[in-house]
């Protein structure tokens, strides 16, 4: 996946203002950034929900806009919230999505593995937020995608909920699924990720593996963070 | 067994993504109270009133027995019911809750998304069909036209179904959700009294029966009318309405957003 000078505005400020990085294939890689930073924006201009003011974008080699339909059922997307109907059953709704892929995950595994069968019959406006979320990444990953798209992933999961979810995009990678996510929470970055870009004011201003960046260790990824983020804001 | 989260990647077969959305829209609806009031009591409400009661006969429904007139009439109402205010107000809530967003990054695709929805406003018109078929047969209603007629209704239902899906499909795209279930509920109740639904455009003052008669109402219900009280195909209707829906449908291809 390749961000070259991505430029997007909406009106006359630009959310994402000549961004450009690449994501290599069957690694974790990171967006961190303040709010309103640009992470949403350039993530859903992979997506294809933002179009490009200048600048190009490329996922899988195609064009997420003009190449929308064939590239779709090559990508998994957890939205920020929403994104199903108040009144499907959690189920119902995995089971409509999983039938739009040609080979889907097997359903009750994956049932077992998110901790979805007390609520599957739960109306969706009923869910608790940390449901809603593990419903929201069963929706991503269960096409059997390339490439995984993550919008903070594990806000409002209790701390076993996040392990879990860890554990399972750590299991992604393993078997060769690209991960791009999103978070606020450095922790699991550190963790994660093969590659941490921080962006901020809609531009990367540091990239790196989470090694180089905390000099091996020797500070953590939050300091790094606070520092690169408060220098950029002044 | 572990599961292996090894890609493999693909679209299901477009008439499946297609059969599985119109299923799942059909089941939403069902389960949604209002709109079964807005697809089947009022128009089954409406049908009972003028054809069982006799109000039918002091009512401008024009020259004949009160039931013959009506039942078209209530059919065009169905239709307006299913297709457009209902489809609007589903698809305004759809993008508000972010449904739409979701399904623009699965493979379904816009002409899945289209045809699903169609799809799922067809299977509802049927069963409105039936019962209020069923009803006006059983309050004595006596078509005419026999094949004719049959292919007229038909015919006016899908040239119907498809300009009021685009006016709903336009409307809940540019309004937000809460404007398009008040402009969809509003334009239900101006065309049902004001757009020759209910009420033959001749009954009408002369001034504005012009304006009238361009309406897609005016020629959804007419041509149902002409088709089962006069037993002639209303290809006059049809042509209107396949004009607006080709506008409306334009208009909605320029507007739509998977956001």
């Amino acid at each position: 996946m390749e961000i070259d000078n991505l430029v997007v505005r909406y009106g006359e400020k630009a959310a994402v203002d000549g961004l450009s990085l690449t994501v290599t294939g069957g690694t974790v890689t990171s967006v961190l950034g303040p709010n309103g930073a640009g992470k949403t924006t350039t993530v859903e201009s992979c997506e294809g929900f933002r179009r490009p003011d200048s600048g190009q974008v490329r996922v899988l080699g195609l064009d997420p806009i003009a190449d929308h339909d064939k590239l779709m059922p090559r990508i998994g997307v957890m939205l920020q919230e929403g994104g199903a109907w108040s009144g499907v059953r959690a189920l119902e709704m995995l089971r409509y999505v999983a039938s739009l892929h040609v080979h889907p995950l097997d359903l009750p595994a994956l049932i077992e593995r998110l901790d979805l069968g007390t609520c599957g019959r739960t109306p969706y406006r009923r869910l608790s937020g940390g449901q809603k979320q593990r419903l929201s990444l069963a929706m991503a990953i269960v096409g059997r995608p390339e490439i995984v798209f993550l919008d903070e992933p594990t806000t409002g999961l209790d701390p076993h909920g996040r392990r879990e979810i860890w554990q399972l995009i750590r299991d992604l990678r393993d078997d060769g699924v690209t991960v791009v996510l999103t978070t606020h929470a450095m922790d699991e970055a550190e963790q994660l990720s093969d590659q941490v870009h921080v962006v901020s004011a809609g531009k990367v201003i540091a990239s790196g593996t989470p090694d180089v960046l905390t000099e091996h260790g020797a500070k953590s990824l939050e300091d790094v963070y606070l520092a690169l983020t408060a220098r950029e804001s002044k | 067994m572990s599961t292996t989260y090894v890609p493999r990647p693909g679209s299901a077969p477009w008439h499946r993504k297609v059969y599985s959305h119109a299923v799942m829209e059909f089941r939403l609806l069902l389960r949604n109270g209002e709109q079964l009031l807005l697809a089947l009591v009022i128009p089954l409400g409406l049908l009972l009133l003028l054809g069982g009661t006799g109000l039918g006969d002091r009512l401008p429904l024009g020259d004949g027995p009160a039931v013959d007139l009506a039942v078209p009439r209530v059919l065009a109402l169905a239709v307006l019911s299913t297709s457009f205010t209902s489809l609007a107000i589903a698809t305004g809530f759809e993008r508000r809750y972010g449904v739409i967003k979701r399904l623009g990054a699965s493979p379904l695709s816009r002409t899945g998304l289209l045809a699903g929805k169609i799809g799922s406003v067809l299977a509802i018109q049927v069963i409105q069909l039936a019962v209020l078929i069923g009803a006006g047969f059983a309050l004595g209603w006596n078509p005419v036209g026999g094949a004719a007629a049959v292919f007229g209704v038909l015919l006016m239902v899908l040239c119907g179904t498809a300009a009021f899906a685009s006016l709903g499909l336009l409307m809940a795209g540019v309004l937000r959700a809460e404007a398009t279930l008040a402009a969809a509920n509003l334009l239900y109740l101006l065309l049902l009294v004001g757009g020759a639904i209910m009420t033959p455009v001749e009954e009408y003052p002369e001034g504005l029966q012009g304006v009238v008669r361009l309406l897609p109402s005016a020629a959804l219900a007419n041509g149902l009318a002409n088709s089962t009280l006069e037993g002639v195909v209303p290809w006059a209707a049809a042509l209107s309405l396949a004009l607006w829906a080709g506008v409306l449908g334009y208009l909605v291809s320029r507007t739509f957003r998977w956001d």
